[in-house]
């Protein structure tokens, strides 16, 4: 554990930023840009053939081999498309809301281990874009920003759908932020650091058996499963948009580059926090070596689209939650489970030191009964007078 | 035992068991342009203007078409025949003959009003314009050739059987058309396909549905899916009541008396 408290990042800067360095982080600058714009081509692609044998048909197979171009004709032609802009818009915002909405799912995977490391011209480095020493925090910050993007553009519009839908999505991504920032919390105690590649280093050694996912009876893992669909917006918790009952949430005003922005934004977002599960809970490249070669970003990519593939059965599968059901959820069962779990994986790792720490995690285990005797009086009570009826026979 | 199978923790994942299933199984999907499904016998498509055996045109310009229709989109204008060289066999003849196609609902209507069977719909739907002229069509677009078959048009799309069935026959639930009639061909023939059995269905709803090839598979997969999922028996085909499959009821259906 120590040894990994005492962890300096990314080795490629040990010995001090001259040209090749420089020249190195452009290439992963370079290489992480184009591997998302690919993912999210291949996503959409992905999500809509996946879908369509969930429901037995083919789905789109007409442009290019297979139909695998769809997606970038779509893309095309969106981007040929007029550019609304209403009247009532505050335009400056109008224009970089869509921005905002995307940018934090390219820095959020900037932080994501793809692989071990590999060594150029003497120069080690990691197969990963950035190691800060905040490290996950990265990722709650980007999850954070976007839900400026939404909001800016739900307001921008300057019309009132687009405002309610901003609202309503605001609401639903902050509610979840909570219990994932709690979960994610839990995973750096359980770890000790928050380098993400020390979160993947601390799972390697035994394939499957370090993993995160089974640690704290795999609670973590559920919890952080659930909030980051609900914080993507994804089925079922898709309130956000709502293609069979809404006309369109906040990006109802948008067309064109705009519009295509979001979807972008959204999909990146869908291959980001499934990497961010990937390293988080399933040991991001760790895998059995084949014939002596380390193969971690085939197994990372595996994982990957395999957490890709559950996103699209999920979706094809649950119907969607009501705006209560959806608050219930997050508020008084995924938040205050989070809670008491980060109350107890903190007391569990100062329990080892003696005295105070079995002092701390008796008040932990106080604390979680509390809390659960809480959520209990909690739903108990009549929301109003209608549910009250509804509650008695 | 049975809580452990039937809770809603477990009832959760039986969901995705469910969808799982579905990439296993045959796909739905026809790839249209080049797979198609059987068209139903009764399908309205492109109009055809008929001739008898002889040459003659069936049309004989009465407008009577023209006046049932409820998209005005038929002008037809009569002509007396030329004594020398008759394009009819009655008195008058239809010397010009244009279906707005834009205009066209297909209804059928045209047909039903037609007192000899010169106006008939062939099973072509897919026939699409780049401008409007070529939308009404003309007589001459319109009229069979000497063996019976419509004309085939640059920018129409026909495939195998879309030309077939085209000529009228007695339908027993058309206005005209008398219960006592059912099964019995009354119309004049089809040129180049002689004469064409009558649509059976009125008494016998089972034998209707001998035609529609792809209304019962598709039926017949929906009920065995109930039936595999252990729900309720039902019937891949709709019966009358009262009659049972494998019983026949003697002389009411065409399908029975071929």
């Amino acid at each position: 554990m120590s040894a990994l408290l005492a962890y300096t990042g990314d080795p490629l800067f040990a010995k001090g930023l001259d040209l090749v360095v420089w020249i190195i982080l452009l290439v992963k600058l370079i290489a992480v840009f184009a591997l998302l714009m690919l993912s999210v081509l291949f996503m959409i692609m992905y999500e809509r053939k996946a879908i369509a044998r969930l429901g037995t048909r083919w789905g789109p197979n007409r442009a290019g081999p297979l139909g695998w171009l769809q997606s970038l004709a779509d893309g095309l032609k969106l981007f040929f498309k007029e550019a609304l802009l209403p009247a009532t818009a505050d335009k400056l915002v109008y224009r970089i809301a869509p921005v905002i909405a995307v940018v934090p799912a390219f820095v959020a995977f900037s932080i994501v281990p793809v692989g071990g490391t590999i060594t150029v011209d003497g120069y080690t480095t990691r197969l990963q874009l950035a190691d800060p020493s905040w490290g996950i925090l990265v990722m709650l910050m980007a999850s954070s920003v976007t839900v400026y993007g939404v909001m800016l553009a739900g307001w921008s519009s300057g019309s009132k759908y687009p405002l309610i839908g901003a609202v309503r999505a605001s609401a639903q991504m902050i509610s979840y932020e909570a219990a994932l920032g709690l979960t994610v919390a839990t995973v750096v105690l359980l770890t000790g650091s928050l380098h993400t590649s020390a979160i993947v280093a601390a799972q390697h050694g035994g394939f499957l058996y370090h993993w995160n996912i089974f640690r704290a009876f795999g609670a973590p893992a559920a919890i952080f499963f659930v909030a980051i669909t609900a914080e993507m917006t994804r089925p079922p918790f898709d309130l956000v948009e709502a293609e069979e009952e809404l006309a369109g949430g906040f990006n109802l005003e948008y067309s064109s580059i705009g519009f295509a922005l979001f979807y972008l934004g959204e999909y990146m977002a869908l291959v980001t926090n499934s990497a961010i599960f990937a390293t988080l809970f399933l040991g991001g490249p760790d895998g059995p070596a084949i014939a002596g070669h380390s193969i971690g970003p085939f197994w990372f990519a595996l994982k990957v689209l395999i957490l890709l593939y559950i996103y699209i059965w999920i979706r094809a599968t649950l119907p969607r939650l009501r705006y209560d059901q959806l608050m219930d959820l997050g508020w008084k069962c995924l938040i205050p489970a989070s809670l008491a779990l980060l109350l107890i994986v903190a007391g569990a790792r100062i329990g080892k030191d003696g005295f105070w720490g079995w002092l701390a995690l008796a008040s932990s285990a106080l604390g979680f009964l509390v809390l659960s005797r809480a959520i209990d009086v909690g739903k108990s009570q009549p929301q109003d007078g209608r549910l009250a009826e509804l509650d008695t026979p | 035992m049975s809580f452990l199978t039937d809770n809603a923790f477990v009832n959760f994942f039986k969901g995705f068991v469910v969808t799982g299933k579905q990439p296993l199984k045959p796909k739905v999907t026809v790839q249209y342009p080049e797979e198609k499904r059987p068209k139903p016998e009764r399908l309205h498509g492109r109009h055809v203007l008929n001739r008898y055996e002889d040459g003659m045109e069936k049309c004989i310009g009465c407008e009577l078409c023209a006046g049932v229709c409820p998209a005005k989109c038929i002008y037809v204008r009569g002509a007396d025949n030329p004594p020398d060289a008759p394009v009819s066999p009655g008195e008058r003849y239809g010397f010009v003959y244009e279906i707005n196609f834009l205009r066209c609902i297909h209804c059928d209507l045209c047909v039903e009003a037609c007192p000899t069977e010169a106006i008939t719909e062939s099973k072509l739907f897919e026939f699409s314009f780049s401008n409007r002229q070529d939308a009404i069509y003309t007589k001459s677009e319109l009229v069979v050739d000497d063996s019976g078959k419509p004309k085939v048009l640059p920018w129409e799309d026909w495939k195998p059987g879309d030309d077939r069935n085209t000529s009228g026959w007695l339908r027993a639930t058309s206005p005209s058309g008398r219960a006592d009639l059912e099964g019995t061909p009354l119309w004049s023939g089809e040129l180049g396909y002689g004469v064409r059995s009558a649509q059976a269905g009125q008494s016998d709803p089972q034998a209707a549905d001998v035609h529609a090839d792809f209304d019962i598979s598709v039926r017949e997969a929906g009920a065995a899916e109930v039936k595999g999922a252990g729900g309720s028996t039902v019937s891949p085909v709709r019966r009358p009541s009262g009659v049972q499959p494998g019983t026949s009821q003697p002389g009411t259906s065409q399908a029975e008396a071929n």
